[in-house]
């Protein structure tokens, strides 16, 4: 089952190979990731993605409260959220039947033409992953030259917040 | 005008402030500023050793027996990297040290320059922490946060990388020493949760058939005293884990001994009978339970650990309580005070009965479960009782890992905490001389014995020359069964006896010799007669170390030894008879 982990810890070096080496210590996987410094420049803020049941995702959100510079952790798939992630796709777009194609796709799943050259439209999206899977695959078939995705973002909804 | 130091200055200020007396270390190119800052001053003494790792061993040792942080000096690269055995010894048993090590200057840091590795990601699963100073300023309050974390909450190494420019003498700042630390992101439980300490304590007084379980937090928190007020009061019996030894008292008969794969019978057979288990300062590690799923089926498991990640991390607990040993315990005394309920009178004598029925029947302290000694037949157990004797049990004993760390463990009865110092997790071998100097400097006028065999000592063995120069008069007790024991004792059980590897057929050294050629005094014991003579004589040299080197029976076993994939109470008890 997939988990939401969302991490504040200190914007230090080092910080952030601590949690990702903490993974691979325990022999969990991630398998997305996102990081950031907030609106406080000295705080990052870490979304992750990994894999497992609940007693794992229990072991895995105290090792990461263990670690020395984590201020706070949040299971986010625990409770209601939301999430986002960005991905960026280059699409073949050599004739007008293709552009065309694609210009109507990019509609229906509110993204962007982000840029274009005489071969190629680059296209924006944002959305949770099962929305930007469904666009890979709507456009499959024209011809998918590069897929860049940001790994999901995420906060939880309603009137709880992470903050220090 | 502020006190101005050099960066090198500052790191030998800053041990002193943090109320260090001694160091163990070894110097190179990137720590030369530190160490000639260290030659320039009276208040930290540091002790020079053969190989970084008995340094880091050796503060280890020096934690274990007396509850302070330990500290070492290394220089980068391999300095480093030698260092990380004994680092990864003291994280795997929650020991506080605070290991510093040179590193290149700043420019040269990812140059691939002459001795450089990057020690804080080298070093990053095996510590609780670690920090790279990048400016001289930082220095004072980076190493202040390393004791600091190092000895709160789960205890555990910490360490300081420090680039040889951040010390250059050339190079002044002010001086401050921070008297708090203050960490938003670390402010580790102590107490206990109330309503659940209160649960623990309803669930303890209406158990009939209790155990309590006790660790090495016990030790480490110095909460002997309370768990056997608490254990004396519930008429409770208690076992202790390898790293718990000493936590209750091994000669009260309340004490059921160790616990775990080379545990007695007894404590193995009550864990899997009791209907409550008090874990206190334990992991439920897997040389204690054997097979998780058949780990004692009856019991309600109340866990108290200051680190949230032990507790249902192996066993679900069903009253878990995170907080120190002695906050906890203090608190579980007060509130079995005010409760109006006493323990079930009957059903523990009942327990009791049945436990003391166990003890008589296989339990290893009231009968001799093995082969007598005689002659030249020398039984590893009875080297352990005959030092027993000699040191009429007050002795701080340190081991190394194999056969002979298991005798001392079951046969060496520990009264006191901090007594047995041994590596429980990490399982080093090399282990136990260096600790053995680390407590002898901690202790001058104790005995301290180091428990070996022929394959661990020769790990370290370079250290007798530091035994030398500092005058640290330790007794080596030397298991010599010529092989690999333990090794050689899972080959007989699993493979057939095929001894691979763990056979040293003639090529040991004269141990006696060898002593001699570092300084030392040397003893061999071939003949039982001869032992516990030849022992008291060894403990009367008190200015000297001494190396006595007893030839044991190769072929003698550890039991009882638990059966893999079975419960704990599924034993081996000697070669032929099991449970």
């Amino acid at each position: 089952m997939k988990r939401i982990i969302s991490i504040l810890l200190e914007n230090e070096s080092g910080a952030l190979s601590r949690v990702v080496g903490l993974f691979a210590q325990r022999g969990y996987n991630i398998d997305t990731l996102t990081v950031a410094p907030t609106d406080d420049d000295t705080l990052s803020r870490l979304t992750l993605t990994t894999q497992g049941d609940d007693q794992m995702t229990e072991q895995m959100v105290k090792q990461l409260h263990k670690l020395i510079d984590t201020i706070k952790v949040v299971h986010l798939t625990e409770d209601l959220h939301i999430e986002r992630e960005l991905m960026l796709v280059k699409i073949k777009a050599a004739d007008s039947d293709d552009r065309a194609e694609i210009s109507r796709n990019v509609e229906i799943f509110r993204g962007h033409i982000v840029d274009v050259t005489a071969s190629t439209y680059t296209v924006q999206l944002a959305g949770d992953s099962d929305k930007l899977d469904a666009f890979i695959e709507a456009v499959r078939e024209i011809g998918i030259m590069e897929v860049v995705r940001s790994g999901i973002s995420g906060i939880s909804r309603g009137d709880k917040f992470l903050r220090v | 005008m502020a006190n101005m130091l050099s960066g090198g200055e500052i790191v030998i200020r800053a041990l002193k402030d943090a109320g260090v007396k001694n160091v163990w270390g070894y110097p190179g190119g990137a720590a030369l500023h530190i160490y000639d800052a260290l030659h320039r001053q009276d208040d930290v003494y540091h002790l020079l050793v053969r190989h970084e790792q008995a340094a880091v061993h050796a503060a280890d040792g020096f934690s274990r027996s007396t509850g302070e942080v330990g500290t070492a000096l290394v220089t980068s690269g391999p300095g480093a990297t030698n260092a990380i055995t004994g680092i990864a010894t003291a994280y795997m048993d929650s020991i506080p040290l605070v290991v510093i090590s040179g590193q290149v200057p700043m420019a040269k840091i990812g140059q691939d320059a002459f001795q450089e590795t990057d020690m804080v990601g080298v070093s990053r699963p095996i510590v609780k922490h670690s920090f790279l100073v990048t400016r001289t300023e930082d220095i004072a309050e980076t190493i202040a946060k390393a004791y600091y974390i190092a000895a709160t909450g789960r205890p555990g190494p910490v360490v300081v990388d420090i680039p040889k420019d951040i010390t250059d003498p050339s190079y002044k700042v002010p001086y401050k020493w921070p008297e708090n630390i203050k960490m938003r992101s670390y402010q580790p439980t102590n107490k206990g949760h109330r309503g659940q300490v209160k649960r623990a304590v309803k669930t303890l007084l209406e158990a009939k058939r209790p155990v309590i379980y006790a660790g090495g937090g016990i030790i480490l928190d110095n909460a002997s005293e309370y768990l056997t007020q608490l254990a004396q009061q519930l008429n409770c019996p208690v076992t202790n884990t390898l790293m718990g030894l000493g936590g209750y008292p091994a000669t009260d008969r309340q004490s059921l001994g160790m616990l775990g794969m080379h545990g007695t019978y007894e404590a193995n057979t009550a864990m899997h009978h009791a209907d409550v288990i008090f874990a206190v300062g334990a992991r439920f590690d897997d040389r204690v339970t054997n097979d998780l799923d058949k780990f004692c089926p009856h019991a309600t498991i109340i866990h108290v650990d200051v680190d949230p990640t032990s507790i249902s991390k192996n066993i679900n607990a069903h009253i878990p309580v995170v907080g120190t040993c002695t906050a906890v315990l203090k608190e579980m005394l007060s509130i079995a005070e005010q409760l109006e309920l006493e323990p079930d009178a009957e059903a523990i004598k009942d327990w009791w009965q049945q436990i003391d029925q166990w003890r008589e029947d296989h339990g290893i302290y009231t009968a001799t479960r093995y082969e007598p000694s005689s002659g030249a037949l020398i039984k590893p157990q009875d080297v352990i009782k005959a030092l027993y004797k000699v040191t009429d049990g007050e002795a701080f004993v340190t081991s190394d890992v194999g056969q002979h760390q298991m005798f001392a463990a079951q046969y060496y009865l520990f009264d006191k905490p901090r007594r047995w110092i041994n590596s429980g997790g990490l399982g080093t071998m090399g282990f136990g001389l260096p600790a053995a100097m680390g407590v002898q400097l901690a202790h001058p006028d104790a005995a301290v014995a180091c428990v070996t065999g022929e394959g661990s000592i020769q790990m370290c063995i370079q250290e007798l020359s530091t035994c030398n120069q500092h005058n640290l008069p330790i007794k080596i007790i030397n298991l010599n069964n010529s092989a690999l024991g333990m090794v050689r004792q899972w080959q007989d059980m699993n493979y057939s006896s095929r001894y691979s590897q763990s056979l040293y057929e003639d090529s040991l050294p004269d141990f006696v010799a060898l002593a001699e050629a570092y300084g030392h005094v040397g003893i061999k014991v071939t003949r039982f007669e001869d032992l516990e003579e030849k022992m008291r004589e060894c403990f009367e040299l008190k200015d000297r170390l001494v190396f006595m080197d007893i030839c044991v029976d190769q072929s003698e076993h550890v039991y009882p030894m638990q059966m893999p994939g079975g419960s704990m109470r599924d034993l081996w008890l000697s070669k032929t008879e099991r449970t």
